[in-house]
């Protein structure tokens, strides 16, 4: 049992993570490189958040409000170095574009975004679920720390929600970043924000609420990615005609 | 898979083309030629491989074609500068995980009672003053140890005793392969409570260790070979999170770094020192110790690409590989084989300098390779030294355009150091601390080459990686994983 919930929860999460990666990422070495860089910006978005957190605990408040704080914070800083991340790569891709006496962007811009959401989701998903998952392996998990028996199952179920979400996030703030597109910046600031603090209700037992909820998040904000990267409602039907 | 396999057609044709231009290339070329140069010096290292893309590139007919091919090469040359960075990726994370999953099933990498003899101070106070001076003390003796071996090094080399250099790597490869080996496979078979017959296990660990040997001294299969080095890296990482006390790991993990910055970059350093004797002999003194993303007989390949269209720049690959048949062009080749030649040197010292460690002794086979290519000569040389990789290393074409690009390498060192780090974070049980460590010593060893291509000069390659290593290790196991647990307990997530 432990070892079926380990796998069947592992793939859950980030099943679609590990398609993406070797169907679409790994025959890129300059998307592999994204990828890590991404990874290595949430890094450091994460380090920041957990200093914030860190801060909030001195100062005594109780742990829900301290919790509650910290994700809203960390939200920002997870976006402020989303939005550093942009600047890297754009300043990178100038850099090599005026080394190399060219005109046209050395890197594709929106195989960049998708790289550096990819990035973003799995290192998230990773410090959100591994722990966890480390722990489902190990004898006897059922109703872990006299919580619910289906605890794995929800942070997968969270894990993968999120991990989407980070990408698609990625593919619309890029673009919007370059046209200063102010309302896909917003979306991507409301939504991230709505999501997380839709989670603070899993403590209190009502997973199912927060769960529909970012299912219906995912997939709206999916439409605004694909609309982002240039998809319609035309291309959608050739992709679709031509299988 | 597919992306290789693409890559490699993409290859294949570049090369059929390629050779059809061959007889006019050297009308071509020049033509080119001064517009190019000054470019190329703008150029970063990695993009080096652009005699390649010139190559293919002057087989594009007229002028017209000529800005969207540039900007065609430009781009496939940046793919593969990326390219030799992915190269590097995956050898280093292939053997972090080696280790990460042996510490993670076998406990006796991470109990700790036996200790190196180097160092007699074991952490056994529980007073932090008391743990902290033992562990600068044992890493203090440490590079004591180390500095003198590289110095002994230094001397042996300095007086061409290479028999003797020679033996001490043989000798040292033989101890990893059999006897660490054996204890591995032993751990390994009382983990997972398996039994095995003496006989077996002898017959077993004989012919892993003597094919090893082979592969690593003297020829073998390209991804074999490698698959042994990384082996043999993991392996002594293995051995150091085993026998070095807790804190002088860390240390020591710091220490080496400075060491590998004092001894490449200062005007005396030892390494350096031995770069440029060897460059003064213009040979390659320890091809060892060194994973390298390619095949040595691809040098032969090159080597004859190189002098059949010599008018195609300096970038010569060979050099660093002390090629007789290229040794013309090593002297007009500057600095970069000379990048490379100390990387090797450096990584070899320190290695060496460590103590036992891995080797290739390259010399015997790139020599006899390129005898034989002297042999065949210049007129059918690329084909000759083509079917000659083939032969020898089983796919061509895509290695042969690799070697053009220079194939990148890293001392196994660095694998080594790596691993130990990665795998003493996985030792304690947070597998968030263990990723960020992954991820922070990958894009270390990214802002490296990254370095390597603007400064092109030696650097050595642990400060970087390892300084990210360690402050991502301590930021995350003090900081990051009480947040991450946290959340993970309340099911919230950022």
């Amino acid at each position: 049992m432990t070892l079926c919930e380990f796998f069947g929860c592992t793939f859950l999460a980030f099943g679609p993570a590990i398609a993406m990666l070797t169907l679409t990422i790994a025959q890129d070495p300059i998307a592999v490189i994204t990828v890590f860089a991404s990874a290595f910006f949430w890094l450091l978005s994460a380090l920041f958040s957990s200093i914030i957190w860190l801060l909030f605990g001195l100062t005594g408040m109780s742990q829900e409000v301290q919790i509650a704080l910290s994700v809203i914070l960390s939200v920002l800083c997870q976006e402020g170095f989303r939005f550093l991340l942009y600047k890297t790569l754009t300043l990178l891709d100038n850099g090599l574009k005026n080394m190399l006496e060219t005109h046209t962007h050395l890197i594709d811009r929106k195989l960049m975004a998708y790289a550096a959401g990819i990035g973003f989701g799995v290192m998230s998903g990773i410090f959100s679920l591994i722990n966890v998952l480390a722990d489902a392996v190990g004898p006897a998990t059922m109703g872990l720390r006299t919580g619910s028996d289906k605890f794995i199952l929800v942070s997968a179920c969270f894990t993968l929600c999120f991990v989407l979400l980070h990408i698609f996030w990625s593919i619309i703030i890029f673009p919007a970043l370059d046209q200063r597109n102010m309302v896909q910046i917003a979306w991507v600031l409301v939504t991230h924000l709505l999501a997380s603090t839709l989670t603070l209700l899993n403590s209190s037992g009502h997973s199912m609420l927060a769960i529909i909820p970012n299912y219906i998040l995912v997939l709206l904000t999916a439409c605004v990615a694909f609309h982002a990267a240039g998809g319609s409602m035309n291309s959608l039907k050739a992709v679709i005609a031509s299988r | 898979m597919s992306g290789f396999v693409s890559e490699a057609t993409g290859l294949m044709d570049g090369h059929v083309d390629d050779s059809r231009v061959r007889g006019d290339l050297t009308d071509e070329v020049p033509d080119r030629h001064p517009r190019r140069p000054k470019e190329r010096a703008q150029r970063p290292r990695t993009d080096q491989p652009s005699a390649l893309n010139e190559v293919g590139g002057s087989s594009v007919p007229g002028p017209g074609g000529d800005v969207s091919a540039d900007w065609l090469n430009d781009q496939e040359e940046l793919r593969y500068g990326a390219q030799h960075v992915i190269k590097l990726f995956v050898p280093v994370s292939l053997c972090m995980l080696v280790v990460v999953s042996t510490m993670s099933t076998i406990g006796f990498y991470s109990r700790k009672d036996v200790f190196l003899v180097y160092t007699p101070f074991h952490e056994k106070s529980p007073l932090t003053s008391t743990k902290v001076w033992n562990a600068l003390a044992n890493s203090a003796i440490l590079m004591v140890v180390i500095i003198v071996l590289t110095i002994a090094l230094i001397l042996l080399y300095k007086y061409r005793c290479y028999m003797v250099i020679h033996g001490w790597l043989i000798l040292s490869s033989f101890i990893l392969l059999f006897i660490f080996s054996y204890l591995y496979l032993e751990e390994c078979l009382r983990a997972y409570n398996l039994a095995l017959d003496h006989i077996t296990a002898v017959l077993v660990l004989w012919n892993f260790g003597v094919m090893g040997m082979i592969c690593i001294h003297w020829v073998g299969p390209l991804r074999l070979q490698q698959a042994y080095l990384i082996f043999v890296a993991a392996l002594m990482a293995l051995v150091f999170i085993k026998y070095l006390p807790e804190w002088t790991t860390w240390v020591v993990l710091g220490v080496i770094s400075i060491w590998d910055l004092v001894a490449v970059l200062t005007p005396k350093g030892p390494l350096r020192i031995l770069v440029e004797t060897a460059q003064e002999r213009n040979e390659n003194i320890f091809p060892a110790l060194i994973y390298s993303s390619t095949v040595v007989y691809n040098i032969v390949g090159t080597a004859n690409n190189e002098t059949t269209a010599s008018s195609s720049g300096a970038q010569m690959d060979s050099p660093g590989k002390s090629l007789p048949s290229t040794q013309q062009g090593d002297a007009e080749s500057g600095f970069v084989p000379s990048w490379r030649e100390e990387a090797t040197e450096r990584e070899a010292a320190r290695h060496r300098a460590i103590e036992e460690e891995e080797v290739q002794i390259r010399p015997r086979t790139t020599n006899r390779q390129s005898d034989v290519a002297n042999e065949l000569g210049l007129g059918g040389g690329d084909q000759a030294g083509e079917d000659q990789g083939r032969e020898a290393a089983g796919r061509t074409p895509f290695r042969i355009r690799d070697d053009e690009e220079r194939g990148v390498k890293l001392g196994l060192g660095d694998f080594i150091f790596y691993s130990v780090l990665v795998g003493k974070a996985s030792s304690y049980g947070d597998w968030n601390t263990t990723f960020a460590c992954f991820v922070a010593i990958l894009i270390g060893l990214c802002l490296t080459l990254l370095l390597l291509a603007v400064l092109k000069k030696a650097l050595p390659a642990l400060p970087i990686s390892i300084t990210f290593g360690l402050i991502f290790y301590f930021a995350s196991y003090l900081l990051i994983a009480p947040f991450a647990d946290n959340l993970a307990f309340h099911q919230v997530f950022i």
